[in-house]
């Protein structure tokens, strides 16, 4: 592969193109070449009357993303697989070793703590900020005049994310003069250390997630909205008091949403990376109290330069969320309600073009 | 759900749901919202007041809001404790060039799965969906591999071109508001002769403006925040964006909190700005994330 690239980066240098530009263009005469095989092969299949002319152009217009899956998902994805077998750190040629990289793993107390600590993060904010956007949603979805400026309020903070998200927060939970502990103060209480005690630096971490659930919020809000009238009229007639229409109609109603949003929301507090980098400096916090899955695998790979370890852990990671997934998505047949297997939908999932 | 029941949310005064509240139920929700609300803004306006305080107004300052020394000169200083504007051009460099790419490769492939009936079509949408659930960590080791093979490590290309082959998320989005609108649109079109690519060209990319702004906000909101990538792959001022600015400015700085929060403000300013721009877009688009 980097043959190939360096000697078109010879070509181009002798064709006085930039140094700059070279890693690009070599890049895309690749990708041309290869669009290039895949659109021939096309023109020759419907030639040869194997598919039709309207088969051809899906593909054509699918070929971006195929190309793009296959150059930056599914053939990296191999390719770590085949490096997980593997002892390399980027200089010296890689030396298989077989499932040494596993076996490290299983017995590496360092990823036993990373995956403690992702997984508590995972399990403890997912579930709490699912509780706290749908009953700000459903708090939200009264008839009340200039309520949206409440909406566009709870979701400012959601704009603060990443690096800024961060940084605030390392301030707001400073011992010494954050937010946190001066609130505390005026009630005569002295906070704790927060971010640098053990113990409290991952709750300190669910506590900042919990800000920016104004995005979440917004989904349920609109899931809300879309609950039809007729069905709580229904069931007023019927003399369900609140709370009985709220458990027997709104819950299940939305629970599709609901769903979609715990999944998502797993995945990415399993990739929890940004807050773990910036609040230690990239350390892992006390005692390692920060140290995410992700962090642990860019420590190896990026700091150590074990890109076989790192590999390893990658597919570890990999198998963790699909498990996590599938234990999820299993789950669901008991709590959601798709209406009538909504009939609606599957109409549409048909092709009208 | 559909895109009008989403803008309908930020938009209407009440949606749908139950029946008009009595009193006692709406001042009870009033009254939590109005605290709650203080709570989670308290933060963000604390920040402000810090950005322009001077290092003992801070420590006089404490918890309160007031009093505020009014330093703006915490802004130039902050900014001018690394390469501001290099930063700033790198930053946006890597954000508009995969919103627009992202826009246009998206709809592309959104509108073939919509649209354009084809054997295999089903299953590839599948593995689309199904590429969702794959976190971008599990490829990072080989991804860096194959962009050092093609020697473009300190550069922005590793974040930008992979854009230029539509997102997984973006094309599900595109799909479905494509899905909506008449299928008589193609047929026409086809009757008269017209090839798949000016069908997608001039009558469903011209009619795709919601989705067009929804996709291009929350692709800007991730990109100019993008950490992860920006960690691995900018190593030298030349090429580093504002995140990473803002990750290593304690070693810069010290503990100039004031400092690190003006530039912190500085920072998120394009997402606030852009919010308050696009507000009804983005609640849509986002609303629409959460399509049952």
């Amino acid at each position: 592969m980097s043959d190939i690239v360096q000697s078109l980066e010879g070509v181009l240098e002798r064709l006085h193109i930039d140094v700059g530009l070279r890693p690009i263009l070599s890049f895309v005469i690749l990708l041309a070449a290869v669009f290039a095989v895949v659109y021939a092969a096309l023109w020759g299949a419907v030639r040869a009357r194997w598919i039709t002319r309207n088969t051809a152009a899906f593909w054509v217009f699918v070929s971006p993303w195929i190309v793009g899956f296959l150059v930056f998902t599914g053939g990296p994805m191999v390719y770590s697989l085949v490096l997980s077998f593997t002892d390399w750190n980027l200089i010296d040629p890689a030396k298989f070793v077989g499932i040494a990289n596993y076996r490290e793993a299983f017995s590496d107390p360092d990823l036993g703590q990373a995956l403690k600590v992702t997984l508590t993060y995972a399990v403890v904010s997912v579930p709490l900020q699912t509780v706290l956007s749908l009953a700000v949603a459903l708090l939200m979805n009264i008839k009340v005049r200039g309520i949206h400026v409440f909406r566009t309020i709870w979701y400012l903070p959601s704009l603060v994310t990443g690096v800024a998200q961060a940084v605030l927060f390392i301030w707001v939970f400073n011992p010494g003069y954050g937010l946190a502990n001066g609130l505390l103060r005026v009630f005569g209480i002295e906070g704790p250390k927060w971010l640098f005690d053990a113990h409290w630096a991952l709750p300190t971490v669910i506590i900042m997630s919990l800000w920016t659930v104004g995005g979440n919020m917004i989904i349920y809000l609109a899931g809300l909205q879309d609950i039809s009238k007729e069905l709580y009229e229904a069931a007023e007639i019927d003399g369900a008091n609140r709370w009985r229409s709220l458990w027997n109609i709104t819950i299940p109603q939305v629970s599709p949403v609901i769903f979609f949003n715990v999944v998502t929301g797993l995945i990415y507090a399993m990739q929890t990376f940004t807050q773990g980098y910036v609040v230690t400096h990239n350390g892992g916090g006390p005692a390692d109290s920060l140290l995410f899955y992700v962090l642990y695998l860019y420590n190896n790979a990026f700091s150590f330069f074990r890109m076989g370890y790192a590999s390893a852990l990658a597919w570890i990671f990999f198998i963790m969320i699909m498990v996590l997934t599938a234990v999820v998505f299993r789950g669901s047949a008991f709590w959601v309600y798709y209406e009538s297997q909504r009939p609606k939908e599957r109409r549409r999932r048909v092709h009208v073009g | 759900m559909s895109m009008s029941a989403s803008t309908r949310a930020l938009t209407a005064k009440g949606g749908g749901g139950p029946r008009r509240e009595p009193l006692g139920t709406r001042i009870l929700a009033l009254t939590l919202l109005v605290v709650g609300s203080i709570g989670f803004v308290y933060p963000f306006l604390w920040m402000i007041a810090t950005a322009l305080r001077t290092p003992e107004g801070v420590s006089h300052g404490g918890v309160s809001l007031w009093p505020i020394q009014w330093q703006w000169s915490n802004f130039a200083d902050g900014l001018g404790s690394f390469p501001f504007w290099a930063y700033l051009r790198n930053s946006l460099l890597s954000t508009l060039v995969p919103v627009a790419a992202v826009v246009f490769s998206s709809s592309l492939v959104g509108f073939a799965f919509a649209r354009i009936r084809a054997r295999g079509s089903g299953v590839l949408f599948a593995i689309v969906l199904s590429t969702l659930l794959l976190p971008q960590e599990v490829t990072i080791v080989p991804q860096f591999i194959l962009f050092k093979d093609l020697d473009m490590i300190d550069t922005l290309w590793p974040i930008i071109v992979p854009t230029f082959f539509g997102s997984a998320f973006f094309i599900f989005l595109y799909r479905q508001f494509y899905l909506r609108l008449p299928a008589a649109l193609t047929d026409a079109a086809l009757i008269d002769g017209a090839g798949w690519f000016r069908i997608w060209f001039s009558i469903y990319l011209p009619l795709s403006r919601p989705i067009i702004i929804a996709t291009a906000v929350l692709q800007f909101m991730s990109y100019w925040n993008n950490f992860f990538q920006a960690a691995i792959y900018l190593t030298t001022d030349r090429w580093k964006t504002l995140p990473l600015a803002l990750a290593g400015f304690q070693s810069v700085n010290g503990t100039n909190t004031p400092l690190l929060m003006a530039t912190a403000l500085v920072v998120t300013l394009p997402c606030v700005l852009l919010f308050f721009i696009a507000q009804r877009h983005i609640i849509g688009g986002i609303s629409f994330t959460g399509s049952k």
